[in-house]
């Protein structure tokens, strides 16, 4: 508060600095705090901009009681109402309301309307977070019964009756179905979508602004018409059997649209001085791309393929269509139906089976730490800028400009020492690399 | 003098490159129009023997009768709206938590949940929403039904307001319940188109606000809002080309019924990825025209409603910045 009052000082007494023999324009500054405030001095604490004041807090938790209290008589005494759900919907209506009235005891109009969407905002973003928490812990929670035996990751189901115990069967065959699938699918779809990435960024023109139009359309495909494709043309009419390809290769279509579109997104933000600076030295279109645009892109380019990885793991409604669903383990993914997580979850639960169902949830459980595995993995590789290295590569790069460094000098003491001897040999192209080469003097 | 040739010789290996690369393109390229015309020929036959009446009948029974998208396609924008009506609430309280209210350290970590709320398979949503969800919102249902039961959209037939008689199942399993469900898949893509459009409101305008003496939300409502127009609708619009194609989650909420039903709470919905997911196993090549041609109608609507919202996004992002 001090710093804030001490300009002032000069402009309110302007007679001072007339009688020194300083310049008018001169700023005088006080000399020490006590000269700076002649008034009546004001407590020198600092004013608090941020945080809670105590009578805001006693309203929150105020309006939160007498909602709770109100909606609890409503549900006991008045009783027609039932289920938590209401409850909790009556109860918050009730709190906004109340902590209104209880505001509006000491602030004005704008500073009501002010907490109240704050309020609104903040239980709306908390009902997200809690229905993402809800969805994966209920997930987790039911399927726990059949995911704590051992045997359910190390067997399929093929000899698992409705009634079997939990301690009988497992998702083998899904896991290693969902991880065949996933391999085929990213096998065809991360080059093509890399590829198309680099072609839309690389080769601007006609055909490119064309490829860029469909692309953005086909993301638009629902994905159960990816599984409907692959059904109506390898199976139809090719006459390929359900299996595992056939279910790759709907994956492949449903992800590759979503892998070109973010990879061209992150190769579209490498800085166009690196690699104008690639052409500038010479190196022709391959070189650059391959040298400059690709490394400085890798971090996005893999957030790109995780993106579509965790996409394509997921996905139901394509594999529903084109991938048959067994008991079996079958790791031949050219013959015969196969099982993968999620569908292995869908058609469980479809069963009014109760073991069915908790490894039902197992499946969508395990599932579901898949794809958070992929997410972390996301984050841990991406989600950094282009060409921004992580202290890792950075220490890395260091070093091999160390060893660069280190070995031009010793080839130009070399060449320093044997100078007079002979010529330079020609044959070496980087020689025009070395510093020794840049120096006034040098031997031509 | 002529002019100086500006085009670049091409040394052979870049010539081999760019050979390479434009054919990556042109194989995606033909691989995505083959998926979009042979849908379109495929269609083609059921469209042909159905006329007009498919777009008029609501049965679905392309081997002996009638088969129509008015039921389903119906059944299929219900479910969106539904889910886009609640997705843009939460969206938007989302998104502006994020981006005004949230404490900068853990600003990212929001984030990342989002994007983690985006990458959950549907099948968790639906067994969530199956299990958890349906049977707590049936009370809601039957609040909603009992006191605004006079609004045609949520009335059920067959049940007079405030009778406590029937049991929960005539309100499990509908358009309602499904609705929800999408609504909470679609939130995240939703949310953070808004929350990056909110975030680049630009800095100058808010401080102005606050020298006015707006309070935080009056310069959210005159600044931020404002701003973020653009990318609040194109953002739900996305949201709702994804709402529209939703197979699995809906599947394992609804039971298929092939008539028209607006009343959002009552058992029994309908949709075309649903109708596809269901009926594909034992449908003869000509029933798999038909699907394929319902799977046409809502692929044309999809990428309506994308191309229109990929449009308000980028036109939305005012500025130098935008590229797209």
């Amino acid at each position: 508060m001090t710093v804030l009052n001490e300009p002032l000082q000069p402009a309110a007494q302007p007679g001072a600095s007339g009688e020194t023999t300083a310049p008018a324009a001169q700023t005088v500054l006080p000399r020490s705090i006590t000269e700076a405030a002649p008034g009546p001095r004001r407590p020198r604490s600092r004013r608090r901009l941020t945080g809670f004041r105590t009578a805001d807090v006693l309203a929150l938790i105020g309006a939160a009681a007498a909602a709770l209290a109100i909606t609890a008589l409503l549900w006991t005494q008045f009783a027609p109402f039932t289920g938590i759900l209401g409850y909790v919907i009556v109860s918050w209506g009730l709190f906004v309301l109340v902590y209104g009235i209880l505001v509006s005891f000491d602030e004005n109009r704008p500073t009501i309307r002010d907490r109240i969407a704050a309020a609104l905002v903040h239980s709306l973003a908390f009902v997200v977070g809690g229905s993402l928490a809800l969805v994966i812990i209920y997930t987790v929670v039911k399927g726990w019964t059949a995911m704590v035996h051992l045997n359910f990751y190390t067997q399929d189901m093929h000899t698992t009756g409705p009634t079997a115990p939990l301690t009988h069967g497992g998702v083998l065959h899904a896991v290693v179905g969902s991880l065949i699938e996933l391999a085929i699918a990213m096998a065809i779809a991360v080059p093509l979508g890399l590829l198309a990435a680099v072609f839309l960024n690389e080769v601007p023109g006609r055909l490119g602004r064309l490829v860029r139009t469909v692309v953005d359309a086909m993301t638009a495909l629902p994905d159960v018409l990816a599984g409907l494709f692959i059904y109506a043309t390898l199976i139809l009419i090719l006459g390929l059997e359900q299996s595992g390809l056939a279910a790759g290769c709907a994956l492949a279509v449903t992800i590759i649209s979503i892998v070109c579109r973010a990879a061209y997104v992150v190769l579209r933000l490498v800085p166009g001085g690196l690699t104008e600076a690639s052409y500038a030295l010479g190196s022709g279109h391959w070189r650059t791309v391959w040298h400059v645009t690709l490394p400085t892109a890798r971090s996005g380019l893999a957030t790109a393929v995780i993106l579509g990885a965790a996409r394509a793991v997921g996905e139901t409604s394509p594999v529903l269509l084109t991938a048959g669903a067994t008991n079996y383990l079958n790791d031949n993914p050219v013959h015969g139906p196969m099982m993968s997580l999620p569908l292995l979850a869908y058609t469980l639960v479809a069963t009014p089976q109760k073991n069915y169902i908790a490894r039902g949830f197992g499946a969508a459980a395990l599932l579901m730490i898949l794809v958070v595995v992929m997410f972390v993995l996301m984050r841990a590789v991406g989600g950094r800028g282009a060409g921004v290295l992580s202290a890792g590569q950075l220490r890395r790069r260091l070093a091999a400009s160390q060893r660069d460094l280190a070995r031009y000098t010793e080839r130009a003491t070399a060449r320093a020492a044997t100078g007079a001897a002979g010529p330079v040999p020609r044959d070496a192209p980087s020689r025009w690399l070395l510093p020794g080469n840049w120096l006034p003097g040098r031997r031509s | 003098m002529g002019r100086r040739s500006l085009a670049a010789r091409l040394s052979a290996s870049d010539r081999a490159f760019r050979v390479i690369l434009r054919g990556g393109g042109i194989v995606v390229l033909a691989l995505l129009v083959l998926v979009g015309t042979f849908l379109f020929f495929r269609a083609n036959q059921a469209l042909h023997k159905a006329g007009l009446s498919f777009l008029t009948t609501q049965d679905w029974n392309p081997d002996g009768g009638g088969f129509g998208i008015a039921a389903i396609m119906i059944g299929t924008i219900l479910i969106a709206l539904v889910a886009v009506t609640v997705a843009a609430l939460l969206a938007m309280g989302t998104a502006l938590y994020i981006s005004e209210y949230a404490p900068r350290q853990i600003q990212r970590l929001l984030i990342t949940l989002v994007d983690l709320m985006a990458a959950v398979p549907s099948v968790v949503y639906g067994l969530w929403g199956a299990f958890a969800l349906q049977w707590r919102v049936v009370s809601l249902s039957r609040w909603l039904h009992d006191w605004f039961g006079w609004i045609p959209l949520f009335r059920v037939a067959g049940i007079a307001p405030h009778d406590t008689q029937p049991t929960a199942t005539a309100f499990t399993s509908s358009t309602f319940i499904a609705g929800l469900v999408v609504a909470l898949m679609i939130t995240p893509i939703a949310s953070s188109i808004m929350r990056e459009a909110f975030s680049q409101a630009p800095a100058g305008e808010r401080e102005g606000a606050y020298a006015l003496g707006a309070t935080r939300w009056g310069m959210i409502r005159s600044v931020v809002l404002p701003f973020g127009r653009g990318a609040m609708i194109g953002g739900l619009m996305l949201g709702l080309g994804r709402a529209l194609g939703e197979t699995i989650a809906v599947a394992m909420i609804i039971s298929l019924i092939f008539k028209i039903q607006p009343h959002i709470l009552e058992h029994g919905g309908s949709s075309i990825s649903v109708t596809i997911a269901l009926r594909y196993a034992e449908a003869t090549p000509f029933a798999v025209s038909a699907l394929m041609a319902a799977g046409l109608a809502l692929f044309g609507l999809t990428l309506v409603v994308n191309v229109i919202a990929a449009v308000i996004v980028s036109r939305s992002r005012s500025g130098a910045v935008s590229e797209a």
